[in-house]
C-alpha cells in the first residue's frame, strides 16, 4: 500500500513514499526524513511541540495525516534560519531567554512566525499570549516568549518581512 | 569567618552576568538533540499496552492478533518475559523506587505496564499494543485520601519523613490567644516534563549504550547496571538535553527498563517514548495531601505554635510520602513547632519528588493559615510574619548561613505597592468590576549540596576543557557551570571549553532539590583551584617567571594570568607557565560536597516573598492573576538572566499549582479521567500576568566556597499561598482546597 506523494519542504521538492497510510506528518518528519528539530509532546493536538507551517499557516502536525499533503509546502524549524543566519524569532528567543529545555521551542517558534504572519499587533501583548496559547511550555518561559515575540515582530515589521517565514 | 561581609563577595568576571544560553542556538534551530530524536540502524519501536484497571489482574492477552499484525516482531508479556539480573523491588541506588516490569500479572495501579510490543514501525508498535485488549479480574480499587486508612510512614529516609517535635506543643496551644484549626487539601499532580520519558537502548555484548533523559548521571548508570547484571562502567548515558524533568527523571522508571530489557531480547536497538497519556503513572506524581493545621499566637500575635499534620497518599508496593508538615518548621519563630505524617496506600503509581517536594504543598497550606490567623488577630498579613520572624531557625536555634528574608518582604512589598492594601476582604473592583484582592506567601527552600566531581585542564594555548556529567533540563547548566569553571581558572568565559551531559564523564551529582549549581559547580570551582595550584608551584619553581620563589604564597588567577595573592605586581600568564613548562597540559580535579559539620552548623535555606493580585468575576467565578512580584534571596547568583528565568517559572508553577493542577480519578475503574493536556490543565501563556522577580543582594559565607544555594524551587513555595490569600482577600472566601477552581467561586 506504498502511497507516493510529493511536498516542498523547507523549500526543496520532496518526492515521499509513505509506507503506511496512518503516519502522521510529524512521525513521517521524525521518523522517516529524519528531521527531528519537530518535537511530540502529546500526538493529541493539546500542546503545539509539533508546531510547523502547512502553506504558510500553523498546524499540529501530529493531527495531520501525511497522506493528505500531496503539493503542500512545509517549513519546520529546520528551515526557519539557521546558527548563521537566525530568523529574527529565533533571534529574539535568545535574546529573551524565551525557553528553558528547548523542548517546546521549536514548535514555539514555528507558531510564532505563523501568528506573525497572520498580522499580530506587536504592541498588543494579550493578543499575542492568546495567540501564543496553543504552545504549553511546561518551564514556564512565557515571560521571555511574549517580549520574543513582540520584538521580532517589531523588527519584521520594520524590515517589512511578515512573510519571510 | 565573619557572619557577615562588608562589601558583596568577589568571585571572577563571568559569575553575577547575565550571559546568554550557550545552548540557545542549537535549541531555537532544532539541532538540539534529545533521548526519541535518535534512530540507529536497524532499530525497533517499542510500545506498551497500560492497565486500564488500577487494581486486579490480567487474565487474558490476545498476543496472536497482536503478533500477526504486520510489522510487529516481538510481544513481551509476563508469561514470556526474559529474565532480569537485578531485582525490580531494590532500591539500594539512592533515590529508587520499586519498579514494575512485567514481573507478574497483577495490576497495582492504572497505566502500569502489562505488556510491550516491539515493531518495524510506531505505527505498528502502536496497534500491536492495542490489539492485546487484555481482560481483567478486577478488584475495588482505591484511588483517594478518603478510599483507604491511614497509616504511620514506613521507615525513615528520602520521602518517608520523620515526626519532629521543639518545645511544648501543648503548651503553645493553651498559651494562644487566638489561634486557627483549618485542614487544606492538595490535588494528585503529575510533572507532565515537556518531554515525555524515552529512551533508545542499544546492547554491545555486555555494554549498554543508552540515550536517555536523566538528572542524575552517575545514579542511573548504576540503576540500569544493577538490573542488568553488569557493571556501572558498562552502561554509557549520552544526554546532552533534557526536555524537562522536575524531579520525575533522577532514576530508571520501569517502562524504561523494559525497553532496555526488550533490546537486549532481540538483538537490536530499540526506541520507546512514552506517549503523554503514560506519562500519568509509572514515572512518578506529587501525593495529593490532606493537612491540619493548628497555629495559635498570643495577644501581640506572636506564634505560640505551629502544629502541623499531613496525610498523604502513597502506593501498595512502595513508600513516598509528600513530606509537606515539614515545610512549616524552619520559618516561623514559633514558641512551638510539631510536624506529624502518615500515609494512605493506594493504587496507584509511587508518587515522587515533584518541584519543591513538600515544601510546595506544605507552604500552599501553611501560608493560608498563617492568613487566617493574622485575619482572626486584627494584624496586616505582611505585619504579622514580619511580627514572628525567626531570627535563628526555631526548634533547633542555629544560625541561618545567611537570611535576607526581611529585605525580600520589604523590596517585594515596595514594589508590589503592599502599603496600599485595604484590610477588609471584598473591598476592591478594577475599572471594569472585577473583584480585586492582594495576598503575599512567604517561599522557604533549603540550600541541599550532594556530591559531585569535576576536571578541568588547562592547555598551552590559554584555553581549558571543564568537564562533568551535569544535566542540563533547562536550568542553564550549560551556561551557569561553565561560568564558574571560567572564574576559578581565571580564563574568560569564551576560552573554556565546558563537557557535560555524558555519563563516561567525571560525577557530576543530581540535577534536583535546587543543588546542582552548588555542587557540580563547586566541584568545577575545586577542580580550577586545584589546576591554580599546581601551576603555581611550577611557576614558583621556575627561575623565568616573575612568580618564581613565592612558593609558600596563595596564588589566585584572573584574566589569564597567575597573581600572588596580595602582591598584584607579580604576575604571570597562566599560558607562559605551561608553555615554560613543556607546554603539556595541566589537569587539576575538584569535589563539590558539604562538611558535615558545616551542615550541622548553620540552617541553610533560600527565602523569599511573594505578592500576588488577583481578578475574580464577580458573576461567572473566573479567577485570574493578574500580578506577580516575587523576592528572593538565595545567595551568590550566578547568572541572574538564567536565575531570573528559573523563578518565573517557578512562579508559573505556583500559579499551576494554586488554580489549573489536578488528576482527576475515576473511582470506579481508578483511572485518571483528565490523563492529558486537555484535561489535565497547565498554564498556557494567556494564563501567565505580567511578572516581577527581584533578587535580593545576599552574601553567604557559610552555605559554600560559591555563596550559591539555588533557585530551582523556591519560586512555586510562597506563590501558592500568595494566591490562595488574594482570592480572599478580593472575594471574602476562603477556599481550602487545591487547586481552587471556579466551583469554590459559586453557592
Amino acid at each position: 500500500m506504498p502511497l507516493s506523494m510529493t511536498l516542498t519542504l523547507n523549500g526543496a521538492a520532496r518526492d515521499v513514499v509513505l509506507d503506511d497510510p496512518r503516519v502522521t506528518l510529524l512521525d513521517l518528519l521524525r521518523e522517516r526524513l529524519d528531521l527531528t528539530g519537530t518535537k511530540k509532546g502529546c500526538d493529541r493536538g493539546q500542546c503545539g511541540a509539533c508546531t510547523v507551517l502547512v502553506n504558510g499557516r500553523r498546524v499540529n502536525s501530529c493531527l495531520t495525516l501525511a497522506a493528505t499533503l500531496d503539493g503542500a509546502e512545509v517549513t519546520t524549524i529546520e528551515g526557519l534560519g539557521t546558527a548563521a543566519a537566525l530568523h529574527p524569532v529565533q533571534a529574539a528567543f535568545i535574546e529573551h531567554d524565551g525557553f528553558q529545555c528547548g523542548y517546546c521551542t521549536p514548535g514555539q517558534i514555528m507558531s510564532a512566525a505563523g501568528l506573525i504572519s497572520e498580522g499580530l499587533d506587536a504592541e498588543d501583548p494579550e493578543r499575542i499570549r492568546e495567540g501564543m496559547s496553543g504552545n504549553i511550555c511546561r518551564c514556564g518561559a512565557y515571560h521571555g516568549i511574549t517580549l520574543a515575540v513582540q520584538e521580532a515582530a517589531r523588527r519584521m515589521a520594520a524590515d517589512g518581512q511578515e512573510d519571510a517565514a | 569567618m565573619p557572619d557577615t561581609l562588608a562589601q558583596p563577595m568577589r568571585f571572577g568576571s563571568s559569575s553575577g552576568q547575565p550571559v546568554t544560553r550557550r545552548d540557545g542556538i542549537a535549541k531555537v534551530t532544532g539541532d538540539a538533540d534529545y533521548a526519541a530524536d535518535h534512530s540507529p540502524s536497524g532499530m525497533l519501536h517499542a510500545v506498551y499496552a497500560p492497565a486500564a484497571i488500577a487494581r486486579g489482574r490480567v487474565t487474558a492477552m490476545n498476543t496472536v492478533a497482536a503478533e500477526a499484525h504486520p510489522g510487529v516482531v516481538r510481544v513481551i508479556t509476563p508469561a514470556n518475559r526474559p529474565a532480569l539480573q537485578g531485582d525490580p523491588a531494590d532500591k539500594s541506588v539512592m533515590f529508587t523506587f520499586r519498579i514494575e516490569v512485567l514481573q507478574d500479572d497483577t495490576v497495582r495501579y492504572a497505566g502500569q505496564p502489562v505488556a510491550l510490543v516491539l515493531a518495524e514501525t510506531l505505527e505498528a508498535a502502536t496497534e500491536g499494543a492495542r490489539l492485546l485488549d487484555p481482560q481483567y479480574a478486577v478488584e475495588v480499587p482505591r484511588v483517594t485520601l478518603a478510599d483507604a486508612e491511614s497509616e504511620p510512614v514506613a521507615g525513615q529516609g528520602f520521602g518517608q519523613p520523620a515526626d519532629t517535635t521543639h518545645g511544648d506543643v501543648d503548651a503553645g496551644h493553651a498559651a494562644a490567644a487566638r489561634s486557627v484549626d483549618v485542614t487544606y487539601t492538595t490535588a494528585a499532580q503529575y510533572h507532565n516534563a515537556m518531554e515525555p520519558h524515552a529512551i533508545v537502548a542499544q546492547w554491545e555484548g555486555d555494554h549498554l549504550s543508552l540515550d536517555v533523559p536523566t538528572q542524575a548521571f552517575a545514579l542511573s548508570c548504576a540503576g540500569y547496571a544493577r538490573y542488568f547484571g553488569i557493571p556501572a562502567e558498562n552502561v554509557t548515558i549520552r544526554c546532552p538535553y533534557l526536555g524537562g524533568g522536575f524531579g520525575s527523571k533522577a532514576i530508571p522508571a520501569g517502562p524504561l527498563v523494559l525497553a532496555v530489557l526488550a533490546a537486549r531480547d532481540v538483538g537490536r536497538p530499540v526506541k520507546l517514548a512514552l506517549t503523554r497519556k503514560q506519562m500519568f503513572g509509572p514515572v512518578g506524581h506529587r501525593g495529593a495531601t490532606e493537612q491540619r493545621l493548628r497555629i495559635g499566637a498570643d495577644g501581640e500575635g506572636r506564634l505560640s505554635v505551629i502544629d502541623h499534620d499531613n496525610v498523604a497518599e502513597t502506593s501498595t508496593f512502595d513508600d513516598f510520602v509528600e513530606p509537606a508538615a515539614n515545610a512549616s518548621q524552619g520559618l516561623y519563630a514559633a514558641g512551638a513547632l510539631r510536624s506529624r505524617h502518615r500515609a494512605v496506600r493506594l493504587d496507584v503509581g509511587t508518587p515522587g519528588p515533584m518541584r519543591a517536594p513538600g515544601e510546595a504543598s506544605g507552604s500552599a497550606a501553611l501560608e493560608c493559615a498563617m492568613d487566617e490567623l493574622a485575619e482572626a488577630s486584627g494584624i496586616d498579613p505582611l505585619e504579622f510574619r514580619l511580627r514572628n520572624y525567626a531570627e535563628t531557625e526555631p526548634g533547633t536555634g542555629r544560625p541561618y548561613s545567611s537570611k535576607a528574608l526581611r529585605d525580600c518582604y520589604l523590596q517585594g512589598a515596595e514594589r508590589f505597592g503592599w502599603s496600599g492594601r485595604p484590610s477588609a476582604p471584598g473591598t476592591m473592583r478594577d475599572a471594569s468590576g472585577l473583584l480585586t484582592g492582594w495576598g503575599m506567601g512567604t517561599a522557604l527552600f533549603p540550600a541541599p549540596m550532594f556530591a559531585a566531581q569535576a576536571r578541568a585542564t588547562l592547555k598551552a594555548d590559554g584555553t581549558a576543557l571543564v568537564e562533568t556529567s551535569a544535566a542540563d533540563m533547562g536550568q542553564g547548566a550549560w551556561t551557569a557551570l561553565a561560568q564558574i569553571a571560567a572564574d576559578s581558572l581565571g580564563l574568560p568565559l569564551d576560552a573554556v571549553e565546558f563537557r557535560a551531559g555524558h555519563s563516561s564523564l567525571p560525577d557530576g551529582g543530581v540535577a534536583g532539590g535546587s543543588g546542582h549549581t552548588a555542587t557540580a559547580g563547586g566541584a568545577l570551582h575545586a577542580a580550577g583551584l586545584d589546576v591554580v595550584r599546581q601551576l603555581g608551584e611550577i611557576a614558583a619553581a621556575d627561575p623565568e617567571s616573575p612568580l618564581h620563589g613565592a612558593g609558600n604564597a596563595q596564588f589566585v588567577a584572573r584574566d589569564g594570568r597567575l597573581f600572588v595573592e596580595g602582591d598584584e605586581g607579580r604576575s604571570d600568564a597562566l599560558a607562559d607557565i605551561l608553555v615554560r613548562a613543556g607546554g603539556a597540559p595541566l589537569t587539576g580535579t575538584g569535589r563539590g560536597a558539604r562538611a558535615p559539620e558545616a551542615a550541622a552548623a548553620h540552617a541553610m535555606y533560600s527565602h523569599g516573598a511573594v505578592f500576588a493580585e488577583v481578578k475574580v468575576d464577580p458573576d461567572l467565578g473566573q479567577i485570574r492573576v493578574s500580578r506577580l512580584v516575587g523576592a528572593f534571596a538565595a545567595g551568590r547568583i550566578i547568572n541572574p538572566k538564567l536565575a531570573e528565568s528559573q523563578l518565573f517559572g517557578g512562579m508559573i508553577w505556583g500559579v499551576s499549582f494554586a488554580l489549573h493542577e489536578e488528576a482527576k480519578f475515576d473511582r470506579r475503574t481508578g483511572r485518571i479521567m483528565n490523563a492529558d493536556f486537555a484535561g489535565y490543565h497547565v498554564p498556557v501563556n494567556a494564563d501567565v500576568p505580567g511578572l516581577e522577580v527581584i533578587m535580593v543582594h545576599e552574601d553567604d559565607p557559610h552555605v559554600n566556597p560559591l555563596g550559591v544555594k539555588g533557585v530551582g524551587e523556591i519560586g512555586i513555595v510562597g506563590t501558592v499561598g500568595a494566591i490562595g490569600n488574594a482570592i480572599r482577600h478580593a472575594t471574602g472566601r476562603r477556599v481550602r482546597r487545591f487547586p481552587i477552581r471556579i466551583e469554590g467561586m459559586l453557592g
